[in-house]
């Protein structure tokens, strides 16, 4: 399989504290890949180095080829990045909210209305274009923001906690969409609070106190456990690491 | 590049002529600035109010007295006839000024000698009183004058009977005309400097803020990961503001010219070339401003913290020469103060390049410096 991102030693240190401790890590092309951990374990920091939006004080990534630190422009181009609050201009309309992301990215004329109306589409969220983004549901916001990342068409998608209080209906709505764009081939990283999402992962990293201490598919992580559920398998590996240096 | 300057610079303008609180501080402010500054502040002392206190009730009195209300400077209010009066008229500021006529004011002249006529001035507003105690100071100057004069002829006629002698008497008068502000109005004064107030407050304030929104809600994260350049985003979060501030600019010299009648002897165009030297260093501070405010409280307070000494010492209300020589060292160092003579030369002097380029030299390199040092902080990256 086909390798789109490789992670070496990476680490970030905010003075005293190490956020990210020298974390390794490859994912392959097409996988969609979830981080888990409890607050605070690194998992965002991570995502945003992945990004290119801060310079890693160690170690290294490639994404889709690219060194994130020396090359992040041409990162950027490849990626689709959705942050945990994601910014959406509450004050402007859906449509506008999308014209103004794509025009960005240099997307314009034919393409861009095609682009925008196959994805207003595909997020049903058509009915909708000419509300402002301040008046939309926190579902729809959420889609919202997807559809702003998906505008240029990246090959990998980084969702830092995508449905974070967003309700059981639109949570099932928005994997939908996700599957969708797996289908169509894109790779997906994202980091997640909620293990039955977790759970619908090819793999799982858990991360704690910025290290990855596991890295498995959700099934072997239960086996090796013997634990019925991945939040149990979660909470027996952290306890065993944490005994461990204790 | 240039498009996504454009992209942003359409979007900041969508977002300000949209949110009708945005549309009001845009236009409204400038517009509130001028009309106090233009019709409530005035420093002019025009009829006075003063009490009138006569202990000599002669036709002497009288006759300095008349000269008093044909000035056009003062309005007797009152006529104490004892110093409980005196001292109720000032204390509830009926009066501004007493003028006290001493008991045998009258005789004491007709015999030569000297008298003394006392005026008690409420300093409470030092600048208002020294101006009444000045008029004040040079009617009973010229009643003086007078005074010796007729004396003088009458000594000579009474003395050499038939003789011929010459009826001058020397005397060396100020003759002052004043240029530029001939009646001396403060509203001349202050208008003009309103613009610099104005593309100041707009300018800083707003990019500030609109940066730091940015962060506040999040997009700014969202914009690092597009390809945009700081430099792009810095342009095109700046020149909306910029065209706003020049507006106003046009705005404010239309009615000040229109309402308050307030000469423009200079070039417009200049003053508008000016304004834009002027806000490279405001937007500048704005977007300094943005890069260590991390909330929108944190910017407005850091606003003014920038905005209120700027102006204090930048001669726009209180003229430099008076401030001690260290605080007037100190000004060279504000572009407001560049900004505000410019503005005054233009609109009273009718100054041109020839008399102003030191400072429009001063604000070119300080606003190259400061956008630049401003545009180093300006990184596209979270840490």
């Amino acid at each position: 399989m086909e390798t789109i991102i490789e992670i070496r030693s990476l680490t970030k240190r905010f003075g005293e504290l190490t956020a990210v401790d020298h974390l390794d890590l490859t994912v392959a092309k097409g996988e969609i890949f979830g981080l888990v951990g409890p607050d605070g374990a690194g998992k965002t920091t991570t995502l945003r180095m992945l990004c290119g939006l801060m310079d890693p004080s160690e170690g290294s990534a490639r994404v889709a080829g690219h060194d994130v630190a020396r090359d992040s422009r041409a990162v950027k181009d490849q990626i689709g990045y959705m942050a945990q609050r994601f910014g959406l201009y509450q004050d402007l309309t859906v449509e506008e909210n999308m014209v103004f992301y794509a025009d960005l990215f240099g997307i314009t004329g034919e393409t861009r209305a095609q682009l925008t109306a196959q994805l207003l589409r595909m997020t049903r969220m058509e009915p909708f274009r000419t509300r402002p983004a301040g008046q939309l549901s926190g579902g729809m916001k959420q889609k919202l923001a997807l559809m702003c990342t998906l505008l240029h068409r990246p090959r990998i998608l980084f969702l830092d906690e995508p449905t974070n209080g967003v309700d059981p209906v639109s949570r099932r709505d928005f994997w939908a969409i996700l599957y969708q764009l797996l289908k169509d081939g894109i790779t997906i990283f994202m980091t997640t609070a909620y293990l039955d999402e977790a759970e619908r992962c090819n793999r799982v990293g858990l991360m704690h106190k910025g290290k990855l201490i596991r890295c498995a598919t959700p099934g072997a992580m239960k086996a090796e456990t013997g634990s019925a559920t991945l939040e149990g398998a979660f909470i027996q590996t952290i306890h065993a690491v944490d005994g461990a240096t204790a | 590049m240039w498009e996504r300057i454009f992209v942003i610079l359409r979007k900041e303008l969508i977002q300000a002529l949209r949110e009708p609180r945005m549309r009001v501080l845009l236009f409204v402010p400038p517009m509130v600035q001028l009309i106090v500054f233009g019709f409530a502040v005035n420093l002019d002392v025009d009829h006075a109010r003063i009490a009138w206190m006569d202990m000599d009730r002669t036709p002497e009195s009288r006759s300095l007295r008349d000269r008093f209300t044909g000035s056009g400077r003062f309005d007797i209010v009152s006529a104490p006839g004892s110093e409980a009066e005196v001292q109720r008229a000032l204390d509830r500021g009926e009066a501004q000024a007493v003028l006290r006529i001493p008991q045998g004011f009258a005789r004491d002249t007709a015999r030569g000698r000297s008298t003394e006529v006392q005026i008690l001035v409420d300093g409470t507003n030092s600048n208002t009183a020294s101006l009444v105690a000045s008029y004040a100071g040079s009617i009973i100057a010229e009643y003086s004058v007078n005074l010796m004069e007729r004396q003088q002829r009458v000594k000579v006629l009474t003395r050499s009977p038939g003789s011929a002698v010459s009826m001058a008497t020397p005397q060396v008068t100020a003759r002052s005309r004043v240029w530029f502000n001939p009646d001396l109005y403060s509203r001349n004064y202050f208008v003009p400097g309103v613009i610099a107030n104005i593309i100041m407050m707009v300018t800083l304030m707003l990019t500030a803020l609109s940066i730091v929104r940015e962060k506040e809600i999040g997009t700014m994260e969202q914009l690092m990961v597009t390809p945009v350049r700081p430099i792009e985003l810095m342009l095109g979060k700046t020149l909306p503001f910029a065209l706003v501030g020049l507006m106003d600019v046009v705005l404010v010299t239309v009615v000040a010219l229109l309402v308050f009648h307030i000469p423009l002897r200079g070039s417009f165009l200049l003053l508008l070339f000016c304004a834009v030297l002027f806000l490279m260093t405001s937007l500048g501070a704005g977007l300094f401003l943005s890069t260590i405010s991390q909330t929108q409280q944190q910017a407005m307070l850091g606003s003014f913290f920038f905005s209120t000494p700027a102006f204090m010492l930048s001669g726009f209300a209180f003229p430099i020469r008076n401030m001690p020589v260290a605080v007037q060292y100190l000004t060279y160092l504000n572009p407001v103060r560049y900004f505000i003579e410019i503005v005054r030369g233009i609109f009273l002097k009718g100054a041109g390049v020839d008399v102003l380029w030191p400072q429009m030299a001063a604000l070119t390199i300080y606003g190259i410096t400061v956008l630049s040092l401003s545009a180093m902080r300006f990184q596209k990256k979270l840490d």
